[in-house]
């Protein structure tokens, strides 16, 4: 069947798209990729500097980079111990039936949709120490002396930066799994009902199982969103927290752009960031398909 | 044996509650704040209610903190880059799907590959084509950006949807005549317009909320974006809580209204977004 202007029409439907893409995006990478083997300033002269950027970053260590890469690590543990078995337990009690189901997991997932930068501005009030939401109701409590200076103190910062993480993207999980608890066939659930298995049986023998594609998605969305992580910890700390206990790579990057002008050592760190956000996209799922395949 | 259940069911209930209190709290608190005057804040009424509702706060935000301006800025940049994306999506995805041609597959893929990359992979060679150029503070750059970010999950959610669809649909179309152009407008899109929708609202999410390029890209106080112009804010009103408040109100209410009325659509939208290879 041939229609007329088919090739035409093709070219005009895919061509704009396409020109954007690799002009905005595909040509983009390749320089950031070639930029951390230079040596630039932003405005002067360029020099080729061959691998000098990847030892200065990785094996100089400049501006404490293993610290910051251990910060973002250390969000993403902290993402997958303790915000997706959250999510994962909320998802499974929502599913399970309960009055006030679609209430709930509307009221959860509701700070997902707030700017992480409105996140952040109103978390710098909840962690002020005179005024703050969390020392006050520490005082009511009568644990006063609890109080800290949250964002203040090196030894809390991180953490503190971690909260406002997990207390945003929760919601985010908890959907993604309940989406997928719900498409699991109700034959099964009946039936298992009916061999007399208990709701934490049926829970962890047949729906948790039957959702791991879903639960691969979160862990790669919680693990990479954590490397990558910027807005929320930027305005909360601005300039890498007390003694930079907090700062991130994504952080340290724009120091090194906007503060150094060491647009080399920036792009090395951004070519960090991506890479590691490949890798352990293909880690998780290698772990994934072997686990699925045993079932 | 009736009694444990009905206590399993209470605590279940209370704890179910009192997540949903931890997790909707901060933005009362924040609503509660945008009300205050700096005296009632730090003379003690720092959770409650407050005395009475202080709108000239709002004012203050609206006016002096420019916070209109962030709003219509990206109310701007928002609906340019929607409708720029879907109508190049719509168009790639058709292409792809619907119109057999060798290299389709390899379109799709260069376009899905984009999902996986990380907005710190371009930022910088986009920042300095951007000085070169005297594009930088321009929305027509940060459109550009946006739209390019916003094509990968687009064009893989219009073109699962489009796959899906029946072939006979173009087929009678073609012999009675009809173009490819008008097979598209007046029969496919009309079809597919959940689909668009789900595209619409979490594109909608990200661009609203984006904050890194906003930050590098845009420099003058007046183009700010929301989140870019917030966190400009933060520093300056560090001790002028009511203020603040009410401008953090002002950034939020559009999100937090959209978000009341369509929850269940934005909620499906995300579910279809993220489930990808």
């Amino acid at each position: 069947m041939e229609v007329k202007g088919k090739k035409i029409a093709i070219l005009i439907f895919t061509l704009p798209a396409i020109c954007l893409y690799t002009f905005f995006l595909f040509i983009p990478i390749f320089a950031s990729l070639g930029l951390s083997f230079f040596k630039w300033d932003g405005f002067g002269p360029i020099f080729f500097n061959g691998l000098q950027n990847y030892i200065d970053v990785f094996v100089h260590n400049i501006d404490s980079f293993w610290g910051s890469a251990g910060n973002s690590l250390l969000f993403a543990v902290l993402c997958v111990v303790i915000q997706l078995p959250l999510a994962l337990i909320l998802a499974l009690v929502l599913s399970n039936g309960v009055k006030g189901e679609n209430f709930f997991r509307t009221a959860y997932f509701m700070p997902v949709i707030i700017s992480s930068v409105i996140i952040g501005a109103l978390f710098s009030k909840v962690y002020n120490p005179d005024y703050g939401l969390l020392n006050t109701i520490l005082g009511k409590i009568g644990l006063g002396s609890l109080k800290r200076m949250w964002l203040g103190d090196p030894k809390t910062a991180l953490l503190a930066a971690f909260v406002p993480q997990i207390w945003q993207f929760i919601g985010y999980h908890m959907l993604l799994m309940y989406a997928a608890i719900k498409q699991v066939p109700n034959e099964i659930i009946e039936a298992a009902k009916i061999d007399g298995a208990g709701s934490f049986q049926i829970a962890t023998k047949i729906k948790i199982p039957l959702i791991k594609p879903m639960l691969e998605v979160c862990l790669i969305f919680a693990v990479t969103g954590s490397l990558k992580i910027f807005d929320l910890i930027y305005v909360l700390t601005p300039n890498g927290g007390p003694l930079n206990s907090t700062q991130i790579p994504t952080g340290l990057m724009f120091k090194e752009l906007f503060t150094n002008y060491s647009t080399g050592i920036g792009s090395t760190i951004a070519v960090f960031i991506v890479a590691e956000c490949l890798i352990f996209t293909f880690l998780i799922q290698r772990i994934f398909k072997e686990k699925i395949v045993e079932i | 044996m009736v009694i444990l259940k009905r206590i399993k069911k209470v605590l279940l209930y209370i704890m179910l509650g009192a997540v949903a209190v931890i997790q909707i709290y901060p933005v009362i608190w924040m609503i509660l704040i945008s009300f205050k005057d700096n005296n009632e804040i730090f003379s003690g009424n720092i959770m409650g209610l407050p005395k009475k509702l202080l709108w000239q706060n709002y004012v203050v935000a609206i006016r002096d903190a420019k916070v209109a301006v962030f709003f219509f800025n990206s109310v701007k940049v928002s609906a340019i880059t929607l409708f720029v994306t879907i109508c190049l999506s719509l168009t790639v995805a058709y292409a792809i799907t619907r119109m057999g041609w060798k290299h389709s597959k390899t379109v799709l893929t260069f376009f899905l590959v984009g999902i996986m990359i990380p907005g710190q992979a371009i930022i910088m060679p986009i920042y300095e084509l951007a000085s070169r150029t005297h594009l930088l503070n321009t929305h027509f750059l940060l459109i550009c950006v946006y739209t390019v970010f916003a094509l990968p999950t687009s064009v893989y959610i219009l073109s699962s949807f489009m796959s899906g669809l029946p072939r006979e649909l173009e087929e009678s179309a073609f012999i009675d005549g009809a173009s490819i152009y008008r097979t598209f407008f007046s029969i496919i899109i009309p079809i597919i317009k959940p689909a668009i929708v789900s595209v619409l609202i979490l594109n909608f999410i990200g661009v609203w909320n984006e904050f890194m390029f906003g930050f590098v890209l845009i420099n003058t106080e007046s183009l700010r974006t929301i989140p870019v112009g917030i966190q400009s804010l933060v520093g300056q009103y560090n001790t002028n809580w009511g203020p603040m408040g009410a401008a953090m109100v002002v950034a939020t209410i559009p999100t937090i209204i959209i978000y009341t009325i369509f929850s269940g659509q934005i909620q499906n939208s995300l579910i279809v977004g993220s489930v990808k290879g």
